[in-house]
């Protein structure tokens, strides 16, 4: 068996991602440059704490990007002369190194950890975002009206909460459910929300300029209902937008199990912020509840929603990766975190490092996002 | 008080009818059935045979039916019986919840007085280099999911170092087998949590009594211990509290990851085999905990901080 040493393997690696310290680069160049121009995150380059979560929020980014250009191996081919082997092993057909050792039937690691990163960071940005417009739209009226409205939605956000995530992903995000329309439904209706919101938010700004309000919301509607046929229905009609089952799937029950807290934050916020003077204005000159919701109350809750929104998504890869870890809703062979860690935790004995990327490549991610919003915190606390 | 403690148990059991009512929608899907009826009959059996066991054991009734059942069974402290474990719901449970209780005591035990070291060092001199080590000590421990951290604490206290065995027992809880499981729960909630108790202790630090105190010319330590800890502590005191949620889930993946048989391990085998009667029990607990935590730590809260009153 032939094996490279420890200066080629890490030399190997650090220049297998060579796009990715490029994308970095530019990026960082890019952003130093226009820092008084990009708000919080010109500031964010203060703080050493912000720019190492930024930087390896960046790497991942940049590495899910070039995938392609960063692999070595097709990350679903099986070696089945090379299983379960340690690093720096050097495969012998392409005489290529499998720089990170191979699973338990001969993928290499390496280039499974690398195309890992499209999942997560596919599927946990995404569906942060479609669950803060669900929180936003849901907890805005909620914390500026208060009443019934508040008090039925506060109950059904706790009554999500008080569940047991994992209880909730077994009963969601099964082979057997997919069979129902029970994953569409609960799509269909998430997927309205960022419609809704859209048209929520011109018909408040435009209300008065139906020159202006038209066009647009025919726009949005014909836009949104391609993007929703597509990613809900699969019925795409020019065949552009699809989902998976599996991920429509997952994506739903992520969506639902991490809006409630969305809800609440925003309720919270808003309830805070409607006792300020310039919602007080706002009322006088007039201005419509949405409005004054929509343009007076969510731009200045901005920040703590900012710094909420990086911790959430390294709270949705957790959760990516604890229904991978319980086999839940992938196909088997999926290259993300999670599942990779459930195949090679059984093999830790034979293998110790057979874990490690996977773990490693986890838990840096979330550690960034972390960092990136204790630096975004702290520097908009300065102002 | 009495009154809002009160409102706050009506809240609860309307969430626990709510949500049985939706577990008891779910586990009642067409293929959560069949693959009851697979489960219960070893995996060989055709389609036709699926549908007259459903029928003949009673799972193809009217859904009031059903749910009435076992609501009636529930109000007369009759849980059901757990197909999974072949045995009455109330056998199953107490003693499952028993090896959590342990792990869980053992977790807080470890994890609420270091974690509350750790906030209070770091936050009686903000911007320091012990501040900013124990800060991103904290960082990292909350970034880290048990299921990777309890995996990495494998490979290295068990594969490599061997100080510890990887895979835990109930029925014979020692030192070496009983560590990793504990170690990697309370080193996930303890960052949060000393996180938090840096937060109220550096805001306390920098309040006007605490001046007072330094320019009367007391010792730091005695400031610190004597003006500054206490009311540094009443914000802790409810993050420790809402901890007890997250312990729950904790639990499961980390019962799971090294195979130890409580609650979170039987809940993952009645969701696993559509264990109907178990898991709407495992959801019951489930809101009770959650929800008699955070009417403990308003309740305490409020006795802590006299300033605080409850509003019903």
């Amino acid at each position: 068996m032939e094996t490279i040493n420890f200066w080629e393997l890490w030399g190997g690696v650090a220049y297998r991602f060579w796009p990715v310290w490029v994308g970095m680069a530019i990026t960082y160049l890019l952003m130093r440059a226009n820092r008084k121009h990009i708000g919080v995150f010109g500031h964010l380059l203060d703080s050493p704490v912000g720019v190492t979560g930024l930087m390896i929020v960046l790497f991942w980014l940049f590495t899910a990007v070039f995938a392609d250009v960063v692999a070595t191996f097709d990350p679903l081919e099986q070696f089945y002369r090379h299983r379960r082997k340690p690093p720096g092993m050097v495969e012998l057909e392409s005489m290529i190194p499998m720089y990170f050792g191979s699973d338990n039937l001969g993928r290499d690691l390496f280039s499974r950890m690398v195309y890992g990163s499209r999942f997560v960071l596919l599927i946990a940005p995404s569906a942060t975002l479609v669950a803060f417009i669900v929180g936003i739209t849901l907890g805005l009226p909620a914390g500026y009206k208060g009443g019934r409205t508040d008090s039925i939605l506060s109950f059904i956000a706790n009554m999500i909460l008080s569940f047991p995530v994992i209880v909730l992903f077994y009963l969601l995000v099964t082979p057997g459910i997919r069979e129902t329309a029970l994953p569409n439904v609960m799509a269909s209706v998430f997927f309205m929300f960022p419609i809704v919101f859209a048209l929520t938010v011109l018909r408040s700004r435009f209300s008065e300029r139906p020159g202006l309000l038209f066009p647009w919301s025919v726009i949005i509607l014909i836009l949104g209902g391609w993007l929703y046929s597509g990613v809900v229905f699969n019925s795409d009609p020019l065949g552009l937008i699809s989902m998976d089952p599996n991920e429509l799937n997952i994506f739903a029950a992520v969506v639902f199990a991490s809006s409630p807290g969305v809800f609440r934050i925003v309720r919270g916020l808003t309830m805070d912020i409607k006792t300020r003077d310039y919602v007080a204005a706002a009322q006088t000159r007039g201005e419509t509840p949405w409005y004054i919701m929509l343009w007076e109350i969510l731009p200045n809750a901005r920040g703590p929603l900012i710094v909420d929104a990086c911790l959430r998504i390294g709270y949705t890869t957790i959760l990516l990766g604890t229904l991978g870890f319980f086999g839940l809703g992938l196909a088997p062979e999926s290259p993300d975190w999670g599942s990779m860690i459930n195949q090679t935790r059984g093999f830790i004995r034979l293998v110790p490092t057979i874990v490690l990327p996977q773990t490693i490549a986890l838990a840096s991610f979330v550690l960034g996002l972390n960092l990136l919003a204790d630096g975004l915190r702290e520097e908009s606390l300065k102002d | 008080m009495l009154r809002f403690i009160l409102q706050r148990t009506f809240i609860m059991v309307l969430t626990m009818l709510a949500l049985s009512l939706v577990v008891f929608t779910l586990v009642n899907l067409e293929p959560n059935l069949r693959k009851l009826a697979l489960e219960q009959n070893n995996n060989r059996m055709s389609q036709e045979a699926v549908d007259s066991w459903l029928d003949k054991n009673g799972y193809r009734r009217p859904f009031v039916v059903q749910y009435g059942e076992w609501l009636g069974g529930v109000l007369t402290g009759d849980l059901g019986y757990s197909t999974r474990f072949r045995m009455p719901v109330n056998e199953v449970l107490p003693k499952r919840l028993g090896y959590t209780g342990i792990l869980a005591f053992w977790v807080l035990v470890t994890m609420v007085p270091s974690a509350l070291l750790i906030g209070i060092l770091s936050g009686m001199r903000e911007g320091t280099a012990l501040d900013r080590i124990l800060s991103i000590f904290s960082v990292a421990t909350t970034a880290t999911p048990e299921y990777v951290s309890g995996i990495l604490f494998t490979v290295i206290f068990a594969s490599m170092l061997g100080w510890f065995k990887g895979v835990s027992n109930v029925n014979n809880i020692t030192f070496e087998n009983f560590t990793l499981p504990v170690m990697t729960m309370s080193i996930y909630g303890m960052g949060y949590i000393a996180r938090m108790t840096r937060a109220s202790m550096s805001e306390v630090m920098t309040s006007q009594y605490v001046r007072t105190a330094h320019l009367k010319g007391l010792p730091f330590r005695s400031v610190v211990l004597k003006h500054a800890l206490r009311n540094a502590l009443i914000a802790p005191f409810t993050v420790i509290l809402l901890q007890f949620p997250w312990l729950l889930t904790g639990v499961v993946i980390v019962e799971k990851i090294f195979n130890y048989k409580g609650f979170g391990w039987a809940l993952v085998e009645a969701a696993e085999n559509n264990d109907i009667h178990l898991l709407l029990a495992c959801s019951l607990v489930s809101v009770v905990v959650v929800i008699g935590t955070q009417l403990i730590s308003d309740v305490g809260y409020a006795y802590l901080n006299p300033r605080i009153r409850v509003e019903s």
